[in-house]
């Protein structure tokens, strides 16, 4: 659906060449959800400005199907636009018009009569729950609706693309949650393929199937969010996933675990019945889990026992009970 | 005060209202593209261009920077070739025009400069083109700001009519030059001072009533 090739995109200030997008080739499929996760000034806000060329890249080439955009003209490359919707994280509705009317702004462009405009955009201010506030306007309006708005008019022209830049970062949790799981609802229902752009794993752990991690301008690792939560491999993954494990692990001689939860049951009591089951005292260090819909995600770091011996029992234990583990780096 | 001098004021009261309004009228006809085009081609515009953007920028600050009695003297044979005659309400639009449409395309690129980059952005990744991301973005969403700044340019317009007095301009400003200045009726010239200041007073309040109206952003 979405093919990068070596995308490099550098800006040149007075002195200085600063190279936000590196090398960066990606394949995103149709109907999917993709990440893309990284810190702050990683580049990944640029590379999805790449993708529907709000930033022309240095070098490099965009496919949006079969279709060329780095090379496209500007006449073809807005009607490209028409099938790429985006939502942003300052949600950039126009000010000046209401719920109704911003929706209707891009089937103004598309050419859509105004019987039929006012038609589609009731039907998705349906879509997003918005029925009571088409009248509004946007500083009326709370972070989340004016991103379900966004979202509303992004879909208006029934776009194959959806692209998401740090969509959720505005909002409180229990909103981010809300918002992602229409973000999943509208791909499952028209099968729109979504990007989503972020600095929280637990953003692309919710509703991404695959995640590409972002470092300086390059990707380090990529594939399934599955995969990588359990086992990652860069450093940055591990730093976005445990954001304190560097500070836990670096007390000399502490041993520690890092289980994760991929959706195992919430009501099995994992950590309890290890203690209690193989006598050893565990300590807690830190935890990071949530509970969707009766099944666990997220992660435990443990701090182990000094004696070999011990160790081994507490993983064998949890390798029987088919739980993911990864041991801290100084135990190795 | 006799009925003459009431209907010397009156004349004067209509005259300097059409004066101001008519220019600020084609001021802005002039001024609006001219700052829209002023903003556009800014080097983080959506149609950079160092070479627009520099010589307009260059020929506004150049007519601004005339002070204004001067300009209306520089400019007499160009208002000769377009009115006819020198004298007059209607002759005074033509250097009003030349002062205040720099003036108001300052305005209104600065106007346009408080319309968020991420609007332009998102009005972009939609598809827009250039022309109607100027249309149907930036003067809708710079609208209460364009208004604001439409009060501001008119009570300076109106400031500069009252000047053109001076060289045989009509209005209030004539009345309060050749009565109160040159005849020493102070009583004239008090009177005519307090009918600009209302003049501008109900321009300032009515629009503000109107922005507040029409602006949609804050609760």
């Amino acid at each position: 659906m979405i093919r990068l090739e070596h995308i490099t995109k550098e800006f040149s200030s007075k002195n200085k060449k600063v190279t936000a997008v590196d090398d960066v080739s990606i394949h995103i499929q149709k109907g999917e959800i993709y990440g893309i996760i990284g810190f702050s000034g990683a580049g990944k806000s640029t590379l999805v400005r790449c993708i529907n060329l709000l930033e022309m890249p240095t070098s490099g080439r965009v496919y949006f199907g079969d279709q060329e955009l780095t090379s496209a003209g500007e006449q073809e490359l807005r009607l490209a636009r028409q099938k790429m919707g985006m939502i942003f994280q300052q949600f950039n509705l126009l000010e000046q018009r209401n719920v109704l009317k911003n929706i209707c702004y891009p089937l103004e462009l598309a050419g859509i009569s105004k019987k039929d405009r006012i038609k589609r955009a009731k039907e998705l201010i349906r879509l997003v729950d918005m029925e009571e506030k088409e009248k509004a306007y946007p500083s009326q309006l709370s972070g989340g609706q004016k991103q379900r708005v966004a979202i509303a008019r992004a879909l208006a022209t029934n776009p194959e693309v959806l692209l998401c830049d740090e969509a959720t970062s505005a909002l409180d949790p229990i909103t981010t949650r809300a918002i992602l799981a229409l973000l999943k609802r509208i791909n499952e229902m028209f099968g729109v393929t979504v990007v989503i752009i972020s600095h929280e794993m637990r953003v692309v752990e919710q509703v991404c199937g695959r995640v590409a991690v972002m470092s300086r301008g390059a990707v380090e690792e990529a594939g399934e969010v599955k995969e990588v939560f359990l086992n990652p491999k860069s450093e940055t993954a591990r730093r976005l996933i445990l954001p304190d494990k560097d500070e836990a692990g670096s007390d000399a001689g502490r041993h520690s675990i890092r289980i994760a939860f991929d959706g195992q049951s919430s009501f099995e009591p994992v950590f309890a019945s290890l203690v209690l089951e193989s006598g050893i005292k565990l300590n807690i260090l830190g935890a990071n889990t949530e509970n969707i819909g009766g099944r666990a995600f997220g992660q435990m770091l443990i701090e182990m026992p000094k004696e070999q011996e011990k160790q081994e029992t507490v993983k064998k234990m949890l390798r029987d009970r088919g739980i993911h583990f990864e041991e801290g780096r100084d135990g190795r | 005060m006799n009925l003459q001098m009431m209907g010397l004021l009156a004349d004067g009261i209509k005259e300097t209202l059409y004066m101001t309004l008519v220019s600020t009228l084609i001021a802005y006809v002039i001024g609006i593209p001219l700052g829209v085009v002023c903003f556009i081609t800014d080097k983080n515009g959506i149609c950079p261009s160092r070479v627009v953007h520099l010589g307009i920028g260059i020929l506004i600050n150049f007519v601004r920077s005339v002070p204004f009695l001067i300009l209306l003297v520089a400019i007499i044979p160009l208002t000769r070739l377009i009115v006819g005659t020198t004298i007059g309400s209607t002759a005074t639009i033509v250097p009003l025009v030349a002062a205040a449409a720099p003036y108001v395309a300052r305005m209104v690129e600065s106007s346009l400069k408080e319309v968020g980059t991420g609007v332009i952005e998102a009005a972009e990744s939609m598809g827009s083109s250039r022309l109607q991301i100027i249309y149907k973005v930036l003067l809708p969403e710079a609208k209460p700001s364009l208004l604001v700044g439409g009060l501001i340019s008119m009570a300076t317009i109106l400031g500069y009519s009252a000047m053109a007095g001076f060289v045989g301009g009509g209005g209030l400003g004539a009345i309060a030059i050749n009565y109160g200045y040159y005849r020493y009726q102070t009583d004239i010239m008090f009177v005519t001072v307090v009918f600009l200041v209302l003049i501008v007073q109900f321009f300032q309040e009515a629009g503000i009533w109107l922005v507040n109206r029409i602006d949609k952003r804050g609760a």
